[in-house]
């Protein structure tokens, strides 16, 4: 409850702050502190103290795993800041108001990660959306800025309008929006229309986590977006899409999961294949990442198929895991002058701490051992393996691990064994510091994953 | 606490020297390095033998049933003297080879050791899996970087081979976990899994592929005659000498205890799939005109006979595979060491433009009929006694087959004869070419590189008998659950 009421007053407090500071460096450091101001909230009601009592009629609780997950996002945000907020001031003028919308989306994140009530959830998502779509669209000269927010909105609509409809539709058939109340309902065979409206929450969830065959806006979305803000959509909001949906489907659709599970397993397989053949024909590494987010999505959906503690543990590492990962690579991508795979030839020799900190993320993304996004998708294999049935999804999901290292190591070739002149900008020292930490981190979570856990349970 | 050194030595060593800049300096701390390995591993062989030296224990990851634990048995002693011997013997042989970025070269090297070192010493499945795929990382650094014109696609295909394997591999070790009755991954537990027939040829298959890609066994071998060629020599010596033994000890370790009954009713086909294999590569190696690629289809043969001796699943056969893992392990080494000699010098590895070496390189001469010897399993070298009880094995092996294998498998002794024979008769002798005339002998560092091959290739030869007792205790305790599932099948 503190964060979330905080971020949104710090929201408010950023877009004053804009109008009332000339100076980018103040902004920024207001945002930094934000950051850190959310997260040593929230790490506060973790140990107990609750700053803010509100009376939420039950449509909201702040559970270990909500709490937990919002330190996880306040913490990747934060890096997120240290590694890119100053690249935010070349995308416009409005710099300000970009972290204005980046909290109220952490706003809306707090939310989706603590519903109760399927009205919350649709309030999270929309809180979440609209500032994206802002985001998106922030280069206003450019036309492929303007082209994918423009994309992003329309079918960001039509996928709401499904959320809606399917919530209605539940709400015709339980009487309630409570996700508890949804579950405990007793009858004997579940009505068409809880079905539908399930299915539909299933539809235009797959869409807001990208998944297949709802997965179309994503390249051209990721791929037009200024790559910084790419950087935070494809990672933190995703992971906190991801969130909201293993709640949703653990507290409201529980008990119907032999009615969803085979769908969910399908669009597992159908994102794999689709997000990782795609990618390996890409030619930037921009797309590639975009594809790539695709592809580690199949491998997040594993654990809504799976729902079971292993999952649950599984899906907050993985989150870790793949926003450091890839917040890290975006944070080197974006200082590159060519965003092509052969911009990175030679890389190595020019900027070796910038190449070996890229090269472990490239590898935890992958899932090589030693590092956090092996763990993650162990979890996730072993959640899979511990329902005891649909072997193949594993197995499936394993070769299609195998065809990503393909993408991924095109990069560290590009960076270490082939010869080039890779132009980057000039980055400061502290950038380099923040990465090196960031890439510690990652092998720390990769050998001792209990940390996180540790504060799941304790 | 001698396990754990044997692990931590080169993997410190090795993170140490990415900071040393000059070439020399990092050149002689690699080389100090491994004969530190070299003396731990054998003050464990020798002098502490007790079970509280050999095996190290710690909690790990506790909810998930992992410990970080080692343990040393027969095996693995004999493939961990193996991997010590081996890298001083690299480093000495390759002391006047320069590198580009020399310290991370030999830091990629040492950590390439740490990694196989954990492969032979892990009792559990996760550490295991671990260790398996960080030997993989510094050989991909290692080959993409330093090797020949072709190495980024070569070493790529290496590289997707052994990951998808490693991966099925995990499967399987998951599955298994599934079934364990306390949800560990520590190798007791494993070994008390009880599985059907169905669910143990499953796990079988998951995890035989990545040990076959490894070893590797025909028809999974293809990406290795282009990884030894394009891969800088000295790193081809260790993946041939001693990584590839990671997929034999795997089938040691992992596979025959753990889902035996599978193994024995596979255990035909697979000796089949391996015969065809040698086969298929002596006749290649046979028609072969670049050295390295000779080597590289000589040593397909040899696992492939490697791979049918574990699955003859009786003591003679698989006492032979552990004796031939070390000789073969010392004898190719000592080949690639002649062949990067050759190479350097005369700058070329196409046999029909060498010829004469033997006026203008005596010593080398001398070494290369001894290797080339050993490589042929002639008596009193090493290679005989492990091949001689390999085939003992096979003759005496259960399948009703078994005269065919032996026949088949003996066809390829003589026709390992025959090429190898043709490759000294190549080489060593006729007429002086242009790029033969002017070489000169091997120096001081090959010839003691190579001297240590020769007495280790006729100690073992002659006196056999210590290596033949370090495995006999784990040989003894796989055949003994073998003779459990064949009992009632022969009465």
């Amino acid at each position: 409850m503190n964060a979330l009421i905080l971020s949104a007053i710090l929201g408010v407090v950023l877009m004053f702050s804009g109008i009332l500071l000339k100076q980018k460096i103040t902004i920024r450091y207001i945002a930094f502190l934000g950051v850190l101001l959310l997260l040593v909230v929230n790490v506060m009601e973790m140990c107990g103290t609750v700053l803010f009592k509100v009376n939420t009629h039950g449509m909201i609780y702040f559970d270990r795993f909500a709490l937990l997950f919002n330190s996880i996002v306040f913490l990747s945000v934060f890096i997120y800041f240290i590694l890119s907020a100053k690249d935010m001031e070349k995308v416009g003028v409005n710099y300000a108001e970009y972290f204005t919308l980046i909290f109220f989306i952490l706003c809306g994140i707090t939310l989706t990660s603590s519903f109760k009530s399927l009205l919350i959830l649709f309030l999270g998502i929309e809180i979440i959306s609209i500032p994206l779509y802002i985001l998106t669209g922030s280069d206003k000269k450019n036309l492929k800025s303007n082209e994918a927010s423009l994309k992003y909105f329309l079918l960001g609509a039509f996928s709401t309008g499904l959320m809606l409809m399917g919530i209605a539709m539940i709400y015709g058939a339980r009487g309630t929006f409570d996700t508890t109340s949804i579950n405990m309902f007793v009858e004997e065979k579940p009505s068409a229309l809880m079905i539908a409206g399930m299915l539909l929450l299933l539809f235009s969830m797959s869409f807001k986590v990208s998944a297949a065959p709802f997965h179309f806006w994503t390249p051209d979305v990721y791929d037009g977006a200024p790559t910084v803000f790419t950087s935070f959509m494809a990672t933190i909001v995703k992971a906190a899409v991801f969130i909201a949906f293993i709640r949703l489907f653990d507290e409201a659709f529980g008990v119907l999961q032999s009615q969803w599970q085979l769908f969910v397993a399908i669009i597992i397989v159908a994102t794999l294949f689709i997000g990782n053949i795609t990618a390996v024909f890409q030619q930037s590494v921009k797309r590639m990442l975009a594809y790539s987010s695709i592809a580690q999505a199949g491998f997040m959906l594993m654990a809504v198929y799976a729902m079971n503690t292993d999952a649950k543990e599984g899906l907050l590492l993985y989150a870790v895991a793949y926003s450091f990962a890839t917040i890290g690579i975006f944070a080197v991508l974006i200082k590159m002058k060519d965003y092509t795979f052969d911009g990175f030839n030679g890389f190595a020799k020019h900027q070796p701490v910038l190449a070996a900190t890229t090269a472990l993320f490239l590898f935890s993304l992958a899932g090589i051992p030693l590092t956090a996004g092996f763990l993650s998708k162990f979890y996730m294999l072993k959640a899979v393996m511990m329902t005891g049935k649909n072997l193949w999804l594993v197995i499936f999901a394993v070769l299609m691990a195998a065809v990503s290292v393909y993408y991924y190591f095109r990069v560290i070739q590009a960076m270490y064994f082939k010869e080039g002149e890779a132009q980057s900008l000039e980055v400061s020292p502290a950038f380099k510091w923040a990465l090196v930490a960031l890439a510690v981190m990652t092998i720390i979570l990769g050998v001792y994953p209990d940390i996180l856990f540790y504060w799941l349970y304790f | 606490m001698i396990s754990l050194l044997l692990i931590l030595l080169p993997l410190l060593t090795g993170v140490a020297a990415f900071f040393i800049k000059n070439e020399k300096q990092v050149r002689s701390w690699a080389l100090f390095a491994s004969i530190l390995t070299l003396v731990v591993s054998i003050l464990g062989l020798l002098v502490y033998k007790d079970e509280k030296y050999l095996s190290y224990h710690c909690e790990w990851l506790p909810t998930l049933g992992a410990s970080f634990s080692l343990q040393m048995d027969g095996v693995s002693q004999l493939l961990c003297l193996l991997n010590t011997i081996a890298y001083p013997l690299v480093f000495i042989a390759g002391w006047k080879t320069t590198y580009k970025n020399a310290k991370n070269f030999f830091a990629w090297m040492l950590l390439a050791q740490a990694g196989i070192m954990g492969v032979f010493l892990a009792t559990d499945a996760l550490v295991f899996y671990f260790f398996w795929e960080l030997a993989l990382i510094p050989m991909y650094f290692l080959c993409s970087q330093w090797g020949g014109e072709k190495r980024i696609a070569v070493t790529f295909k290496f590289f997707i081979y052994t990951f998808i394997g490693s991966l099925l591999m995990l499967i399987g070790i998951l599955y298994l976990y599934g079934k364990t009755p306390d949800h560990s991954f520590s190798i007791a537990s494993f070994y008390k899994v009880s599985l059907s027939g169905s669910q143990q040829s499953l796990v079988f298959w998951l995890m035989f592929v990545a040990f076959a890609i490894k070893m590797p066994v025909f028809p999974l071998h293809t990406w290795q005659p282009d990884t030894y060629e394009q891969a800088p020599t000295t790193t081809t010596m260790i993946l041939s000498g001693v990584m590839v033994k990671m997929g034999v000890f795997g089938l040691i370790r992992w596979l025959f205890p753990i889902v035996t009954g599978a193994s024995f009713m596979w255990g035909d086909f697979i000796s089949l799939v391996a015969i065809i294999g040698m086969v298929y590569a002596s006749l290649i190696a046979l028609r072969q005109d670049d050295l390295k690629r000779l080597v590289a289809y000589s040593s397909i043969a040899h696992i492939g006979l490697l791979c049918a001796g574990m699955f003859t699943q009786n003591t003679s056969g698989m006492q032979g595979v552990m004796i031939q893992m070390f000789s073969h392990g010392i004898n190719i080494i000592g080949l690639w060491i002649v062949v990067d000699w050759i190479e350097r010098n005369t700058g070329t590895r196409k046999m029909s433009e060498l010829g004469g070496l033997a006026q203008k390189a005596p010593a080398l001469t001398i070494f290369l009929v001894i290797i080339a010897l050993a490589n042929i399993a002639l008596p009193l070298t090493n290679a005989f006694v492990g091949e001689f009880l390999i085939f003992n094995g096979i003759l005496g092996s259960f399948t009703q087959y078994y005269m065919w294998y032996t026949v088949l498998a003996g066809l390829c002794i003589i026709l390992g004869a025959a090429y190898t024979l043709r490759m000294i008769r190549m080489v060593a002798y006729g007429e002086l070419k242009e790029r033969t005339a002017n070489t000169v002998d091997i120096s001081f560092n090959e010839k003691l590189a190579l001297g240590i091959i020769v007495v280790l290739i006729l100690v073992a030869g002659i006196y056999p008998q210590p290596f033949l007792d370090l495995t006999s205790g784990v040989t003894d305790s796989l055949v003994n659950k073998f003779e459990i599932l064949r009992y009632p099948v022969s009465k």
